[in-house]
């Protein structure tokens, strides 16, 4: 279950808060300190994506963020309502070279960065789902 | 944190030091200042990214934007940077290959090739 739910518009200036908020749960869900870089900045590149993906629909509704805090792992999934061109369809937004590399390059960072990563997009929305691991707190010595 | 940026000219090099951070927010700021340079007739470039905190895709976009610009000039556009959070990034996505990373602004000033 989600421990935490951000929703922001889309706009580029909230991305930096959904960073913070996202490092900041990591960091209480117990994810290494020395991934928090890592999730702070695949989290960014998420929502990045998602904000370029509502600005060029013209989607008013909100970019959403789950924090899910789960046993021995922490996920973040970053939804858009963007109706991405299923597989085989090229028909689709058509629009210019620029828009996909940025798209991909953001993409490219997160899968470098992170291991677990599931990408799904659907007529109605896509989300990106990154999972990493955490480890529990210490046992508590009576 | 907000994005700063000043310029300084050294010989045929203008240093661009920039600081805070370089996301889908800030990196519009940047790209202005590369531009702006570009335009002015300043082709040789050294951005000095030691004060950035944060990078990411966009910031990248925007550095490869600007070394096509000062390319289409006979320019060059190197970098300085240390921080090892940041040369991840260029090393994830191979660019690395694509820019000069020097360890000081007088390295990258110095170097020709």
């Amino acid at each position: 279950m989600a421990t935490v739910e951000l929703r922001f518009s889309a706009l580029p200036e909230h991305v930096r808060t959904a960073r913070l908020v996202a490092a900041a749960v990591a960091r209480r869900a117990g994810v290494d300190e020395a991934v928090l870089d890592e999730v702070r900045l695949a989290v960014g590149e998420a929502c990045t994506r998602a904000v370029g993906l509502h600005q060029l629909g013209g989607i008013s509704a909100p970019v959403k963020v789950l924090l899910i805090e789960e046993e021995k792992q922490f996920s973040i999934e970053v939804g858009d309502e963007a109706p991405h061109a299923v597989p085989g369809d090229r028909a689709g937004a058509g629009d210019p070279d620029t828009e996909a590399e940025e798209d991909e390059m953001g993409l490219a960072v997160i899968s470098g960065l992170v291991d677990d990563v599931e990408v799904s997009a659907g007529e109605h929305g896509g989300s990106i789902k990154m999972t990493w691991p955490t480890t529990p707190p210490p046992t508590i010595l009576v | 944190m907000d994005l700063s940026l000043s310029t300084e000219t050294m010989g045929d090099r203008t240093i661009v030091r920039v600081g805070g951070e370089i996301d889908v927010y800030t990196a519009p700021k940047l790209r202005e200042q590369l531009v702006e340079l570009v335009n002015d007739g300043s082709f040789h470039l050294v951005v000095d990214m030691e004060g950035v905190d944060f990078l990411d895709s966009t910031g990248l976009g925007v550095l490869v934007g600007g070394l096509k610009r000062v390319r289409a000039h006979e320019g060059s556009l190197r970098l300085v940077c240390n921080q090892e959070r940041i040369l991840k990034i260029f090393r994830i996505t191979g660019l690395t290959k694509v820019f000069p990373i020097h360890t000081s602004v007088e390295e990258a000033v110095a170097a020709t090739d």
